[in-house]
C-alpha cells in the first residue's frame, strides 16, 4: 500500500478494472460497476454523467472508502480508500446522495463541530455564507426546506477545506437561483485548487462547471472528454428540419448553410420561405441521450 | 450565466493543511459530549421516557402506596425507600442501555454515523461523547431521584461511608455495563423506526422480573433464577443493599446482599458488551453496499 499521502502533485484519483457486484448466490449477482476505468487529475473538475442505477453512487462511495470493491485497483490521494485513517479523511470532503441526519443542533452548531475535527478548517461562517445559509444559521437542522438541508450538506461536505471533494448529485433540490451559487461557490473552490468529483443529472451543471465529463451506463464508461466534444465531433453535426409535402424532413450536415439555400430554391412556398425550417446543434443533452440510448461501444474524445 | 461580482458566492481558499496536526482525542470527546448532550436535551421524547420516567414511577408509586410498609417482622422501611433503590437501577439502565442502544441504531440508520465516518473523527471520540452523555444524564437522574426521595419522601439516605463506596462501584459498574450493552445491541433493530419497539419490550420485561416493581422475593424461583442471568436485578440488589437496612438483606434470594456475586456478575456482562460491541459495531446500515 501506498501510505505517501502527501504528495501534491499528479493524481488526485486513479482507478483501473474497478468491479463492484450486488446480490446473493441465491438471489443472483448484478453488476454496478463492471470494469472502470478513472483518473482525476490534481486541480480538475470531473463531473460523471449516467441513468438512474449506472453505478454513480457506487464507484463514489468505494473511491470515498464506504464501500468495499470486488476488484480494481484504486488510489485516491495516494491511498487505497478500503485501508486509509484519518490523516486521509482529513483530505477529503463528501456530499453522499442522500441525507436524513442531524436534528436537534442548529445550522451553526453543525457545522461549527464538524470543523473542529479537521486539522486545518475553513472559517465556519465564511462557510454559512457561502452556501447562503446565513439567515438560517440558527434554525434547528430539523425544520430546514428540503434544498436548506443540500445546502448544509454541502457546507459539511467544504468545512473541512478538503484537497478533494465528492458531491454526489449536490444541487438536488437547489431553486434555480441557488444552483446558479453553487456554481460560483465550485468555481471558486476550483480557483482554490480543490480537486472535485461531482455526480449529476443536470446536462447545464455538467457543462458550466467541469473540465472533463465521463458518462456511464450499466457500470461501464461511454464516453468521455470536455463537455463540448463530447460524443465527437459527428454528434455535433447539426440537423436542418423542415416540412416537404406535409412530411417532416431533416438531414445531418456540415454545410448547414447551403442546404438551406439549396431548399430556399427548390422547396420553398410562394413567400420565399421553407416551411417549418430549423437549424440546430445537438445540445449537450442531445448527445448525452444518443450515448444512452445506443450504448454503444466506448468512444473516447481526445481533449 | 455568472452573478455580478459583487454578489458571486466565493470562498476564501482553506488554509493550507501543512504542518497542522490532527486535533487530540481529548478536545474531539469534548465536542462530541457537546453535541450529544445538547441533541439529547432538545429531543422531548427522551427526556420524558429516558430521563424523567423513574422520577414519575418513583413520585407515583409512593403517593399511591405510601402507607405500605415494605419488610419482614419490625424491620419495616416506607415503601418510597423500598421503591427507590429500584428506580436508581431502573435510571441507570435506561440512561445507560436503552438510550445507547436505540440512538445509536437511529444514529446508523439516518445515516449520522456514515456522515461521521467521513471525517476525520475517530470512533474513540464517538463512543467518548456518547459515554460523556450517560455520565451526564445519569448522573443528574439519580441526584434527582435521592433528592426527590429524601426531600418529598422522608427517606432517610445512608450516612456511612461504606455504603456510598457501594453505591459508587455499583453504580460505576452498572452503567458502564449498561452502555457497552447498549452499543453492542444497537445491532440488533434491523431499523432506526424500529429500535424503539425492539429495545423497549426488553427493558421492560427485565424490570419487571428483576424486582424493580415487585420486591424480587415475591417472583417465582424459576424467574429469579432466569433474571439472575441478567444484569439488572445484580444492579438493583446492590442499590438495595446501600439504601436498605441490613436486616433486610434476608428478603434476597440468599439471605445475604452478594456484593461478590453481583461485582462479577455485572463485570462479566461489561466484558461481554465490550468484546460484542467492538466486534459488532459498524458505521452504516446492512443495506448500505
Ligand atoms: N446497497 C445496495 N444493495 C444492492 N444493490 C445496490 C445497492 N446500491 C446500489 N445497488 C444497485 O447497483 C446499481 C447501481 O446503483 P447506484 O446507486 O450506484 O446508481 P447511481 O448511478 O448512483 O444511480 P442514481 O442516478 O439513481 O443515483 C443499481 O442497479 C442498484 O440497484
Ligand atoms: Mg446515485
Amino acid at each position: 500500500m501506498d501510505t505517501t499521502g502527501t504528495i501534491s502533485s499528479g493524481r488526485a484519483v486513479r482507478v483501473r478494472g474497478l468491479r463492484k457486484r450486488y446480490g446473493t448466490p441465491r438471489a443472483g449477482f448484478k453488476h454496478a460497476v463492471a470494469g472502470l476505468d478513472l483518473d482525476i487529475d490534481r486541480g480538475e473538475i470531473v463531473a460523471v454523467l449516467g441513468p438512474n442505477g449506472a453505478g454513480k453512487t457506487t464507484t463514489v462511495e468505494i473511491l470515498e472508502g464506504f464501500r468495499e470493491r470486488d476488484a480494481g485497483e484504486v488510489a485516491v490521494l495516494g491511498q487505497d480508500p478500503a485501508h486509509a485513517g484519518r490523516d486521509w479523511r482529513a483530505r477529503l470532503g463528501v456530499v453522499t446522495q442522500e441525507s436524513r441526519d442531524l436534528g436537534e443542533l442548529t445550522v451553526a452548531e453543525t457545522i461549527r463541530a464538524t470543523a473542529r475535527y479537521y486539522p486545518a478548517p475553513r472559517d465556519p461562517d465564511d462557510v454559512i455564507a457561502a452556501v447562503g445559509l446565513g439567515e438560517k444559521a440558527r434554525t434547528r437542522v430539523r425544520s430546514l426546506s428540503g434544498g436548506q438541508r443540500r445546502r448544509l450538506d454541502v457546507a459539511l461536505g467544504i468545512v473541512g477545506g478538503p484537497e478533494l471533494l465528492f458531491l454526489d448529485e449536490p444541487t438536488t433540490g437547489f431553486d434555480p437561483q441557488a444552483r446558479r451559487s453553487f456554481w460560483d461557490l465550485v468555481e471558486s473552490l476550483r480557483d482554490g485548487g480543490t480537486t472535485i468529483l461531482l455526480t449529476t443529472h443536470y446536462l447545464d451543471e455538467a457543462a458550466q462547471l467541469a473540465d472533463r465529463v465521463l458518462v456511464v451506463h450499466d457500470g461501464a464508461l461511454v464516453a468521455e472528454g470536455p463537455p463540448g466534444t463530447l460524443g465527437g465531433a459527428e454528434a455535433r453535426t447539426p440537423v436542418v428540419r423542415w416540412t416537404q409535402d406535409g412530411e417532416p424532413r431533416s438531414e445531418r450536415t456540415e454545410r448547414p448553410t447551403e442546404l438551406v439555400a439549396r431548399l430556399a430554391r427548390e422547396t420553398a412556398g410562394p413567400d420565399g420561405e421553407v416551411p417549418g425550417l430549423q437549424v440546430t446543434r445537438p445540445s449537450l443533452e442531445d448527445v448525452y441521450l444518443d450515448l444512452i440510448g445506443a450504448a454503444p461501444e466506448t468512444t473516447k474524445v481526445a481533449s | 450565466m455568472t452573478a455580478s461580482p459583487e454578489t458571486r458566492t466565493v470562498i476564501p481558499a482553506a488554509p493550507q493543511p501543512g504542518p497542522a496536526r490532527l486535533p487530540g482525542i481529548g478536545t474531539l470527546a469534548l465536542v462530541r459530549a457537546g453535541v450529544e448532550l445538547r441533541s439529547f436535551v432538545r429531543e422531548r421524547d427522551a427526556v420524558i421516557f429516558l430521563f424523567l420516567y423513574p422520577l414519575v414511577m418513583l413520585a407515583l408509586f409512593a403517593t399511591v402506596f405510601g402507607k405500605e410498609a415494605e419488610g419482614i417482622g419490625d424491620v419495616t422501611v416506607n415503601f418510597a425507600q423500598y421503591f427507590l433503590p429500584g428506580m436508581i437501577a431502573t435510571g441507570v439502565m435506561l440512561t445507560s442501555f436503552q438510550s445507547m442502544a436505540i440512538s445509536i441504531a437511529v444514529e446508523r440508520d439516518d445515516g449520522t454515523l456514515k456522515r461521521l465516518r467521513a471525517t476525520p473523527l475517530p470512533a474513540s471520540a464517538y463512543f467518548l461523547g456518547k459515554v460523556a452523555q450517560v455520565l451526564v444524564t445519569s448522573a443528574l437522574q439519580t441526584a434527582l431521584l435521592l433528592a426527590l426521595a429524601a426531600l418529598v419522601f422522608d427517606v432517610a439516605l445512608p450516612t456511612d461511608v461504606g455504603r456510598w463506596f457501594t453505591f459508587a462501584w455499583v453504580y460505576v459498574l452498572g452503567t458502564a455495563a449498561g452502555t457497552v450493552l447498549g452499543v453492542a445491541f444497537s445491532s440488533v433493530p434491523r431499523s432506526g423506526r424500529s429500535a424503539t419497539a425492539v429495545v423497549t419490550p426488553v427493558v421492560l420485561v427485565l424490570q419487571f422480573i428483576s424486582g424493580v416493581f415487585f420486591p424480587f422475593y415475591t417472583l417465582p424461583s424459576w424467574l429469579q433464577t432466569i433474571a439472575s442471568v441478567f444484569p439488572l436485578r445484580w444492579l438493583a440488589q446492590g442499590m438495595r443493599s446501600v439504601f436498605l437496612p441490613e436486616d433486610l438483606a434476608t428478603l434476597e434470594q440468599t439471605g445475604t446482599w452478594q456484593h461478590g456475586l453481583t461485582a462479577a456478575v455485572l463485570a462479566a456482562w461489561l466484558l461481554v458488551g465490550l468484546v460484542v460491541g467492538t466486534r459488532t459495531f459498524r458505521w452504516r446500515r446492512r443495506d448500505d453496499g
